[in-house]
């Protein structure tokens, strides 16, 4: 069936179809939707769930801990500043392996203050031993957020996963999606039976208590196992669903990269816009490719290698900075191939922060640097699209 | 010139009028409360520089940006802890909090509480528009049992909080109560606690029909209005029962406590450092 839905929707439709049975949130922009939309159907009995209208994000993810530490299957959605917050319940969620999903309306963070996208409120919890998918589309939000549920609860992975979808770009704007069938949904993700220790007053147990130094790091090693464990799994869920549901999805997405001399290296909507510049590329004979990074974490490093190792030139475009350093993902590019003999000329470009778009002229300006990068020094990191000159002035650099 | 266009003129002063026209919808209530706040700011003759409006994030987090002396557009509740940041880095300025219902005890709850305890002299503009109005008019904290908003479409099950209660509760020595139809008494309320110490609340019932009033059959932001009117009471004595806010029932408005001579926090700990020199 086909629907017109908004990416938010493409969320909250996600938990509909997966029988989510608690969903703690709070309003956000550009995420508020999705709760909207789950309170809409269980108020309309379209959904059988509890929806709890916390008071803070803080306590969104905390009574997600508490509900999915019960055994049932929870969903949430954030963004941003709302992201920030939950911070150290997150590795909570993910140290007491509870497969919590949330819907991620990616947007820039405070200050200045800015509602619009990029993508450095989830690359900041990179850390914080939760999966991460990126959509670049409606479509793939509705079908990560339901993959997502197959992926965290199975019993060789058991930890919480993001899904991102780029503010506005997506959670706002409305795109036609094939709407899998309920009966579809339920065969492919059956019953959530957690086979971890839940709240059960027959057999009482205590949660989240203290892990002393005997035993701390096994608990993280376990939590590296199952991230490592992950990523098989990811591919198992990602044929089945393909099977199913005749929707391709692999970690990486690589597109004619075989003979490419230069590739892009791309996350969420920016995705489309690449594949189009790529287009007018090949058209005037250029030897450009592309590979989309859908799952950010576990970091797909055998499929990185295999997509990027041939290229001259690997342009890294990314919508998130860590000061000081480079780009989030072309540091663990480059971390990826430092021990390889055969590597490619890593290169990094920051563009559309806090909303700004990406076109046509933003790619032209990457591929130019890219090019030049093909036969001499060209600097590590690039910012694109920003009036260099005016903030020289302003931090008296001139 | 008449004294309405003297009053004009100075307001604009006051606003950064080059940030005009502000965001919010037509018949909202937040610029009566900002209206009624800076002809209080001009009646004291507080000087500019003496002034720090504090705003968290919201519709009425806006304020920050539209009031022509420093200000500060904070994180998501959090207004009352930079406000006590910079009271403590400034005494001799006079630190207004200016921010919304959801931010303020909501995801800021905590940090009114435990600044009413510990009686900061902060001055909290708090406007109540009964919803989140910014993200689209979701349920909070203060939403009436029963209205209607997009995540109680059938009904709000929850109990709001007694904001004035909250605050008496908590020792605060100034606490009133009006909604934007009190234009007068908001303004002397203001103008009252402007000139007092410690940790004063205004609650002011502000109208929001973008997103709460029609889906509370109170279409237009005149049909508000028009509510507060009928239903307010004014009560100064009102008791905490009577305090309480119900679904487009009675609204007690009113001056509920003006203590003189509680120490604020600040002075407490001048206090301390003064007897641990001597």
């Amino acid at each position: 069936m086909k629907a017109m839905i908004r990416g938010n929707e493409s969320i909250a439709y996600a938990f509909k179809l997966a029988r989510v049975q608690v969903v703690p949130a709070y309003p956000i922009t550009p995420s508020t939707l999705v709760p909207e939309k789950i309170s809409e159907f269980i108020a309309n009995g379209e959904m059988k769930a509890e929806f709890v209208p916390v008071e803070s994000e803080h306590s969104a993810i905390s009574a997600a801990i508490g509900a999915s530490a019960r055994g049932v299957r929870v969903g949430t959605a954030t963004a941003s500043q709302g992201l920030a917050l939950m911070h150290e319940v997150l590795f909570i969620a993910s140290g007491m392996r509870l497969p919590i999903v949330m819907g991620i309306g990616n947007r820039a963070l405070s200050a200045p203050i800015n509602i619009w996208c990029d993508h450095q409120d989830s690359m900041s919890q990179r850390d914080t031993g939760w999966m991460q998918f990126y959509g670049e589309n409606n479509q793939e939000g509705l079908d990560l957020g339901i993959m997502a549920f197959k992926i965290a609860e199975d019993k060789r992975v058991l930890l919480p996963a993001m899904v991102g979808l780029d503010a506005f770009v997506l959670t706002h704007t409305v795109e036609p999606v094939d709407m899998p069938e309920q009966s579809e949904v339920d065969d492919f993700l059956g019953e959530f039976k957690p086979n971890y220790v839940t709240l059960d007053p027959n057999k009482p147990a205590t949660l989240g208590s203290f892990g002393f130094p005997e035993h701390y790091t096994e608990f993280r090693f376990a939590q590296w196992v199952a991230m490592e464990q992950a990523k098989k799994v990811i591919d198992e869920v990602f044929e089945e669903f393909e099977k199913k549901f005749g929707r391709k999805y692999r970690k990486v997405m690589p597109e004619h990269t075989e003979d490419a001399d230069i590739i892009f290296v791309t996350m969420g909507s920016m995705s489309g816009t690449m594949r189009e510049y790529i287009k007018k590329l090949r058209a005037q004979g250029k030897k450009v490719g592309m590979v989309k990074i859908t799952v950010f974490r576990p970091f797909p490093k055998e499929e990185l290698i295999e997509a990027l190792q041939n290229a001259k030139v690997v342009a890294v475009v990314e919508r998130n900075i860590s000061m000081g350093f480079a780009g989030a993902v072309y540091g663990e590019l480059a971390a990826t191939f430092a021990n390889k003999s055969k590597k490619p000329k890593f290169v990094d470009f920051i563009v559309g922060l806090g909303g700004r778009d990406i076109t046509f002229n933003t790619l032209e300006s990457v591929y130019k640097v890219a090019e030049k990068a093909l036969t001499q020094d060209v600097d590590d990191v690039n910012w694109i699209d920003v009036n260099k000159e005016a903030v020289y002035k302003s931090e008296g650099l001139q | 010139m008449s004294q309405m266009t003297d009053m004009r003129k100075m307001e604009e002063e006051w606003l950064r009028t080059e940030r005009l026209p502000h965001v919010w919808c037509p018949g909202c209530g937040i610029g009566i409360v900002l209206n009624a706040f800076l002809r209080a700011v001009i009646r004291r003759n507080i000087p500019k520089e003496k002034m720090v409006v504090v705003s968290g994030i919201g519709c009425t987090g806006r304020t920050a940006g539209y009031v022509n002396v420093d200000s500060f557009h904070t994180t998501h509740g959090r207004a009352i802890p930079f406000a006590v940041g910079i009271k403590f880095a400034r005494p001799d300025l006079n630190v207004v909090v200016f921010s919304g219902d959801g931010d303020l005890f909501a995801i800021g709850g905590n940090h009114f509480v435990n600044a009413a305890r510990r009686n900061h002299d902060l001055l909290i503009i708090a406007v109540n528009n009964f919803t989140y109005g910014m993200t689209g008019g979701q349920h909070g904290p203060t939403t009436p049992t029963g209205a209607y908003t997009t995540t109680t479409p059938y009904g709000n099950p929850d109990r709001p909080f007694n904001i004035p209660h909250l605050a008496i509760s908590l020792g605060a020595p100034y606490v009133a109560r009006w909604t934007t139809y009190h234009v007068n008494q908001l303004q002397n309320s203001i103008y009252k606690a402007l000139n007092m110490k410690g940790f004063r609340v205004i609650e002011i019932i502000s109208q929001c029909p973008t997103v709460y009033g029609r889906r509370n059959s109170m279409r237009s932001p005149m049909s508000m209005m028009e509510y507060f009117q009928k239903n307010s009471v004014i009560n100064n004595k009102a008791s905490y029962e009577e305090m309480e806010l119900t679904y487009n029932g009675k609204i007690v408005v009113g001056e509920f406590r003006n203590v003189g001579g509680i120490p604020s926090y600040e002075e407490r700990y001048e206090e301390i450092i003064r007897r641990a020199q001597e």
